[in-house]
């Protein structure tokens, strides 16, 4: 799938973008469905919810809240790139700024786990 | 060297192969009328300035659009293996010479054609190098029409109707060009089906393009101005 032609940043962006959209929309209608759940039948609810005390379905959630941040972050990206008519010099910048937040935070995060 | 090329037509076809003496500074469109001249004269493929200003002989050089009359050897190839294949995303007509029809029809369905504004009774209307507009369309301007960010683009790939990166590019000129009259036509023919909604910013048009311009800057700009015409801005 990784062809010639797409071995490249902003291809490799929108694959991403793509993947963790895709998989999102296949979580959220098994969410709201169980949410849904509440009301009609709330003893489901309590199972559903004993069930996510997994240690499986939890690490799973942690998949989760990184496609949600991937793809909130794709999204805030895409609005950005399309909708500020920025040069491709300031795009640099502010790539190379979000990448130096990531390292800085990141390190402080490392530091405290 | 070892070169594949593909060789058919609409219907079909197959790469063959071709040994290919070597050479100092030798570009790929070298390669190609090294074979036409020295081992099969049927080989057909498409080309005229052979200096980088015509756009005619862009062709898949180991799976990425090249300009071929540019694109050396030695830049593209480690091994010394090379596939040429016909532009992707537009139909063959023999071995490398694409069918560019699609591609032009396209550039008028966008109305990226000049809608004049003045009559030649009238005075020429000035153009200033200064203006934040005149500048997008100098950073637009320099398309030599040789579809290779056309066969990169994947949503050209997966939506015939798409315009593409090429036409809608020359569209952004038009619409911050102060010598063009249709400004109005050009955003209604970009903001259609095919138009430049359709972009996902993968981004390899600019990275194909061979004169280094940016069509998806140019189509993010369509958005920008269809969306604000739109919303009545």
């Amino acid at each position: 799938m990784i062809r010639p032609h797409r071995s490249h940043p902003l291809w490799f962006a929108f694959l991403l973008h793509r993947v963790s959209g895709a998989l999102l929309a296949l979580f959220l209608p098994a969410h709201f469905l169980v949410l849904a759940t509440a009301l009609t039948s709330p003893q489901a609810l309590d199972g559903a919810l004993a069930w996510t005390d997994n240690t499986l379905v939890k690490l799973a959630e942690f998949g989760l809240v990184f496609l949600l941040a991937v793809h909130a972050l794709g999204g805030l990206r895409l609005l950005a790139l399309e909708f500020l008519p920025w040069t491709s010099g300031q795009k640099t910048l502010a790539a190379s700024a979000v990448a130096l937040a990531v390292l800085v935070s990141g390190t402080f995060f490392l530091s405290a786990v | 060297m070892d070169v594949s090329v593909w060789r058919g037509d609409a219907s079909g076809g197959r790469f063959q192969r071709f040994e290919v003496p070597a050479r100092t500074s030798q570009t790929v469109l070298d390669v190609v009328a090294w074979i036409q001249q020295n081992a099969d004269p049927t080989l057909s493929y498409r080309f005229a300035c052979r200096v980088g200003m015509c756009g005619s002989c862009a062709m898949m050089v180991n799976g990425q659009p090249r300009w071929t009359c540019r694109t050396h050897v030695d830049r593209v190839t480690s091994d010394g293996r090379l596939e040429i294949a016909p532009l992707r995303n537009l139909a063959v007509i023999k071995d490398l010479a694409a069918d560019m029809d699609p591609f032009f029809e396209k550039w008028v369905t966008a109305e990226a054609v000049f809608h004049p504004a003045r009559s030649r009774d009238e005075a020429v209307e000035r153009v200033n190098p200064d203006d934040p507009a005149r500048q997008q369309v100098d950073a637009a301007i320099e398309c030599i029409n040789c579809a290779i960010c056309y066969a990169a683009c994947d949503t050209v790939a997966a939506n015939p109707d798409y315009l593409g990166p090429a036409a809608l590019n020359r569209a952004w000129t038009l619409v911050n060009d102060t010598k063009d009259a249709g400004r109005t036509a050009v955003l209604d023919a970009v903001s259609g089906a095919g138009g430049c909604h359709n972009c996902h910013s993968m981004g390899s048009c600019a990275q194909f393009c061979p004169n280094e311009l940016n069509p998806m800057n140019a189509i993010a700009g369509l958005k920008r101005a269809t969306a604000r015409r739109f919303l009545g801005g």
